[in-house]
């Protein structure tokens, strides 16, 4: 605290980079547009006027893989898209994340048969399960919430520090 | 015109007395059994006789009757726009050699059907243009519809068993 309040007159806030990079990281995730089933339509209830997903940073959705650094897997993946979702998921840039909302995403859900991705972390690396079927907006930005606490943990190198638990 | 179904078999069965097997009805609606390999020459007549005029087929499909012979069954729905009925045709189809004459030349709607009935079941259609998997993965191996494709794909994990499920389980890396 020393410095910043000798310095605070001129307008200078010190911080470690690694608290600045996370900060930006977690405060402007842009998630990738797509949907696969149900889960979608929550989705979009929860970027919309009621829910507002905006006030976490997260309100443009990003068309182009390039552009977007969280993946929202909502809904289930069939066998044959299957190569599709990891083809989005490899064209992202680095830092990337991955939530699988709703069950189908999680494990497959009710379809347990042959047209259905049992888990779509068989695909690609997931951060958050979102349980619900489909979750409601309010499950959706708390696992949201949950990634950018994860985000926040994240040091340089990209292993993580321990959770912090206020009790 | 009113058409009804005595009227549309004793047409076909006199016009064509060699292709019909056999014909049933359920509730009002008309269902002819055809030989396999006339089942073009039904169609054709069906769509063109002045009379009948069905124009439309609404859809066909496969059907698996496991442990009866012949195995398989390719059920067609036709629509006469002009006389407002429908009629169901049936093909039986052996599992031996599962094939029937395709119908792409009289209703070119026919192709995706006939596509999704062979990735489905495994029944070819000789004379289809393009015959291959539509709606499965082009490496998949089988038939899904098939009744003796298992139906679980993988057994689901629970608390007490999902550390064996999970060792096995192919999870993606980054």
């Amino acid at each position: 605290m020393g410095i910043e309040q000798k310095a605070g007159d001129m307008g200078i806030v010190t911080a470690s980079l690694e608290q600045v990079v996370n900060w930006s990281r977690s405060n402007a995730m842009w998630p990738l547009l797509f949907g696969l089933a149900c889960c979608a339509i929550e989705m979009m209830g929860a970027q919309s006027a009621n829910y507002d997903l905006s006030r976490f940073g997260m309100e443009i959705n990003r068309a182009s893989p390039r552009q977007a650094d969280l993946m929202i897997v909502a809904g289930r993946v069939s066998r044959k898209m299957a190569p599709v979702v990891r083809r989005l998921y490899d064209q992202m840039a680095d830092p990337k994340w991955v939530i699988a909302m709703g069950d189908c995403a999680a494990c497959g859900g009710v379809f347990n048969n042959y047209a259905i991705v049992q888990g779509v972390d068989e695909i690609v690396p997931v951060d958050v399960y979102v349980a619900g079927c489909p979750p409601r907006p309010e499950a959706l930005i708390d696992g949201i919430i949950h990634l950018h606490e994860k985000v926040r943990r994240m040091r340089l190198d990209g292993t993580l520090r321990e959770p912090v638990h206020l009790s | 015109m009113a058409l009804d179904n005595r009227t549309v078999l004793a047409r076909l069965q006199a016009a064509l007395p060699d292709a019909i097997l056999s014909s049933s009805e359920f509730r009002g609606d008309l269902s002819v059994y055809v030989r396999p390999e006339r089942i073009v020459d039904v169609a054709r007549f069906l769509r063109d006789d002045p009379e009948l005029r069905y124009n439309f087929l609404e859809n066909l499909c496969g059907v698996d009757y496991l442990g009866r012979e012949p195995r398989f069954e390719v059920v067609y729905h036709l629509l006469s726009f002009a006389n407002r009925h429908r009629l169901c045709l049936k093909v039986g189809v052996s599992e031996r050699d599962p094939s029937v004459p395709s119908l792409t030349e009289l209703w070119p709607g026919a192709n995706y059907h006939e596509r999704e009935t062979f990735d489905m079941f495994g029944i070819t259609f000789t004379g289809h243009p393009c015959l291959d998997r539509i709606l499965m993965p082009e490496e998949w191996e089988g038939h899904p519809l098939r009744k003796d494709v298992p139906l679980g794909a993988e057994e689901v994990a629970f608390t007490f068993n999902q550390d064996r499920i999970y060792a096995h389980k192919p999870f993606a890396k980054e």
